[in-house]
């Protein structure tokens, strides 16, 4: 964990050696989701409600869903440009090194300018919080700070999946797209509008349901039962990293054994 | 034109070799496809007022939109030409015996027509094949489906023109990162691919129109399944006609005008 | 020290082929090819010894020195480094290696060279008073003091790998793989981490296994010489052991007062041949030197003459092209 922080330092110190087009890229970064924003505002207008879910009701899944999503990209950028790691060579400089290769693969790259998407969700998550009418309790409030933090597990782990597929092949990788960038556009609306073989696998294969749906019905008071059990929904998603952990583990002793 | 046939075939060939790369690419834009029409299909289920645009017609914008991606995203760029600006070597480019203009603007395009080619068929044929109501829909008639085409291709031609900008602008700025992103998020909304515009409200249709790039991608789509008319799809092609040259020859212009400031600095 | 003991390693490379038919077809079916990287390599090292790994490309070079450094697991055949095998306990056994590859960077681009140094002795776990001796007598011996505090893009190729260098013995390695260290630099820095590497190598009794294609880093650093080809060790041995069974050729240089008769003696070649001016290279398993003197002076009127030993580069030449490499 010191670790951790100690690339973390490193790599913001040398991002500062470049102060402008950190500002830039971060604005830049800031106006890339508001399109995508204007898009589901546009939508409402015309059609005012999706399935029985309002405006602010999608604006809080679409706010938790980026945000989660902001932070991930931040920190396991290193797993997400891993290609580029992997093509360059420098993978097997992280072999030689007597640390495991997760921690080094994340401590290769941060980021930093994701914090202007982290910006932008949470003025979203703001203006929609005004205007929902939830009574809030320290459960509720967990529960939606659980949310975030399940969606950075799931993320990191699709990143993960994506990285290992670069062992064997770095020309498929643009499908690990459709679980990234795919599943943060579909994880932006509430899963029930969506047919139910797709609900079925966003909940039970990568638990993006366990990130915003079930929690996000406790949280709009849509629920019936105990509230504990929705609060620890969102951990369920925190488990999504396990396998993927073991899946890398494979992958790395596939790369050692072939060399590709 | 000889030269182009070779960088067609060339990319073609390319394309081939990374199988995994094109499988990839249609199973991808196939997610995108079916994510956006069932988001529009649950908005659509539940309306009370009649939508712009039926579910069929905006089934057909989306597919198309899918197939042709790759011919008229912005974002897809040529980080050759990006390189030549940045690290001085477009003396050699000036060599050549070519208007750099026509030269890059025919590279551009060549790259766009190979890496469509790999994808945009297959993407389409399954899309025929797709059960309703995903399936994509034929065109009204056969005239329909010409206006189509000429619309398609003087999109793709207007598009060309709209991105030649980003490689003028990097003569100034020298990192492509900031106009690709403006142009692309901006482009991209006012191209109908984030919400096509017929779901927008009014008053941003209005400035859509007023912009090059809905005659890029949704122009053409809509001619296509009939949601505009032939006899008003006619003016369309007027009005793209129009764009087409006036964005060649402000490109030219702003070429001519970066190029002499790059002689000037001795670069 | 080190015990290798046959090792294998092969590879299965998709093939390619060129045309638009090949291409396609090659959509729906792929030809593999097995390519022997390694076949049977053994070897052993004493502690201490620098050993110069020699090869053209693709020869295997790069596959030995990943399966030494625990990066890839060989197919079949052991590896015994200070009591490990590498590719099992990697991260206890990398702890006492240094690792240097020529043409990537282990430093941080974007920072002065200070911080990338002290990351690094975290991530080995350098306790504080190991890391300060360690530093304090390589930035005496490598001149970094002034280095230390510049960014890393900053520092010519020169510079860098001199930090390159420090940087992988800060953890105070008994085992230091160089890969092409003097790829790229100049005259003086290659002089410089040349000088360096033996000093180390004397004081610490490091052991040192280098990589190169210039053969003015053997000659200086290395006693031992491995050749390898095609995945076979083809030589091991003494640099004088290589001369004396394949360099048997020298060059003679003469300079003469203008003459009309052709030099024609059996055992000499004529590398070049101006007017007053020939330099002859002499196969000394047909003939002597000092023959070759002899009649030549009988046919000339000679002024001056110099031999040399076949440069070390053009032997190797030579050897790739006995076992057409």
């Amino acid at each position: 964990m010191i670790l951790f922080g100690k690339y973390m330092s490193i790599l913001f110190k040398a991002q500062m050696q470049y102060r402008t087009s950190f500002f830039l890229l971060s604005l830049g970064q800031f106006f890339v989701p508001f399109s995508v924003f204007a898009g589901l505002y546009f939508l409402f207008a015309r059609f005012g409600q999706v399935e029985g879910w309002s405006f602010y009701e999608v604006g809080l899944c679409f706010a938790v869903i980026h945000m989660a999503f902001a932070i991930s990209e931040c920190l396991a950028r290193g797993f997400d440009s891993f290609s580029s790691l992997v093509a360059s060579g420098e993978f097997d400089r992280l072999l030689v090194r007597p640390r495991n290769t997760i921690l080094q693969v994340l401590g290769s790259k941060f980021e930093f300018t994701r914090i202007g998407r982290l910006a932008q969700s949470v003025a979203v998550m703001i203006w929609v919080l005004i205007h929902l009418p939830i009574e809030w309790d320290a459960i509720k409030v967990v529960t939606l700070i659980l949310m975030v933090i399940s969606g950075v597990f799931i993320f990191t782990g699709i990143f993960m999946l994506a990285a290992t597929l670069c062992f064997w092949t770095i020309q498929a990788i643009e499908v690990a797209n459709i679980f990234t960038d795919g599943g943060r556009e579909m994880a932006q609306y509430p899963l029930s509008i969506y047919k139910k073989w797709v609900t079925r696998f966003f909940t039970f294969v990568i638990p993006f349901g366990c990130t915003n749906y079930l929690p996000l019905l406790f949280l709009l008071g849509k629920t019936t039962g105990p509230d504990f059990i929705y609060m620890l929904i969102p951990l369920v998603g925190v488990f999504f990293i396990l396998p993927c952990l073991l899946i890398w583990q494979f992958g790395v002793k596939h790369y050692r054994s072939t060399g590709s | 034109m000889k030269p182009y046939f070779s960088v067609i075939k060339l990319r073609l060939l390319y394309g081939l070799q990374y199988r995994g790369a094109a499988f990839a690419g249609v199973a991808t834009q196939f997610f995108w496809g079916f994510m956006y029409i069932m988001i529009f299909e649950a908005f659509y289920s539940h309306t009370h007022t009649e939508p712009p645009m039926t579910l069929n017609e905006l089934v057909a914008y989306v597919w198309l939109q899918q197939a042709f991606l790759t011919l008229m995203a912005l974002w897809f760029s040529d980080n050759e030409i990006f390189d030549l600006i940045t690290k001085g070597n477009i003396a050699y480019e000036l060599c050549r015996p070519c208007e750099l203009y026509g030269l890059w603007y025919a590279k551009l395009l060549a790259q766009r027509l190979a890496a469509a080619l790999l994808r945009s068929f297959p993407i389409l044929i399954i899309a025929f094949l797709l059960p309703q109501p995903y399936r994509m829909m034929l065109p009204p008639s056969l005239t329909t489906f010409l206006f189509f085409l000429i619309a398609l291709v003087l999109g793709l031609l207007i598009l060309v023109s709209i991105s030649m900008f980003i490689y003028i602008s990097v003569f100034i700025t020298m990192s492509p990162t900031g106009s690709l992103l403006m142009l692309g998020v901006v482009g991209e909304f006012f191209a109908g691919l984030i919400l096509p515009i017929p779901l927008m409200p009014s008053w941003m249709q209005v400035l859509a129109s007023c912009l090059p790039f809905r005659w890029t991608m949704d122009f053409p789509f809509r001619v296509y399944s009939g949601q505009i008319p032939e006899d008003q799809a006619w003016i369309g092609l007027v009005v793209q006609l129009v764009w087409l040259v006036v964005l060649v020859i402000l490109g030219r212009f702003c070429l001519r005008k970066a190029l002499g400031k790059v002689v000037v600095q001795g670069g | 020290m080190i015990s290798v003991q046959g090792l294998n390693k092969s590879f299965k490379v998709a093939r390619r082929s060129s045309g638009l038919r090949q291409a396609t077809k090659a959509l729906f079916h792929r030809d593999y090819q097995t390519v022997h990287a390694l076949s049977d390599i053994s070897f052993s090292i004493q502690p201490g010894e620098i050993v110069g790994y020699i090869g053209p490309n693709g020869a295997g070079k790069s596959t030995t020195i990943k399966v030494m450094s625990g990066i890839l697991v060989p197919d079949s055949g052991s590896c015994e480094i200070m009591g490990y095998t590498p590719w099992k306990d990697r991260a206890r056994y990398v702890k006492n290696i240094g690792v240097v590859f020529g043409q990537r960077s282990q430093l941080w681009w974007d920072v002065p060279v200070i911080d990338s140094f002290e990351l690094l002795r975290d991530i080995y776990k350098v306790s504080p008073s190991e890391y300060k001796a360690n530093l304090s007598l390589l930035v005496e011996t490598l001149q970094l003091s002034d280095l230390l505090h510049t960014p890393v893009r900053q520092l010519s190729l020169g510079q860098r790998m001199r930090c390159e260098i420090a940087a992988s013995l800060l953890h105070s390695p008994t085992l230091l793989f160089l890969d092409e260290p003097t790829i790229g630099l100049d005259a003086v820095s290659k002089l410089a981490v040349r000088q360096f590497i033996k000093t180390y190598n004397n004081e610490r009794n490091l052991t040192v296994i280098l990589t190169t294609h210039d053969m003015n880093d053997i000659e200086a650093l290395a006693e031992r010489l491995i050749l390898i080809g095609k995945g076979h060790i083809l030589f091991d041995g003494r640099l004088k052991a290589l001369r004396e069974k394949f360099g048997a050729h020298k060059t003679l240089t003469i300079d003469y007062k203008e003459s009309a008769s052709n030099i024609d003696i059996i055992g000499t070649t004529i590398l070049s041949q101006t007017g007053q001016r020939a330099v002859l290279g002499v196969d000394t398993k047909q003939i002597n030197v000092s023959e070759v003197i002899g009649k030549l002076s009988e046919q000339l009127e000679l002024s001056d003459v110099s031999v040399e030993a076949q440069p070390i580069e053009e032997l190797i030449v030579q050897l790739y092209q006995e076992y057409e490499l």
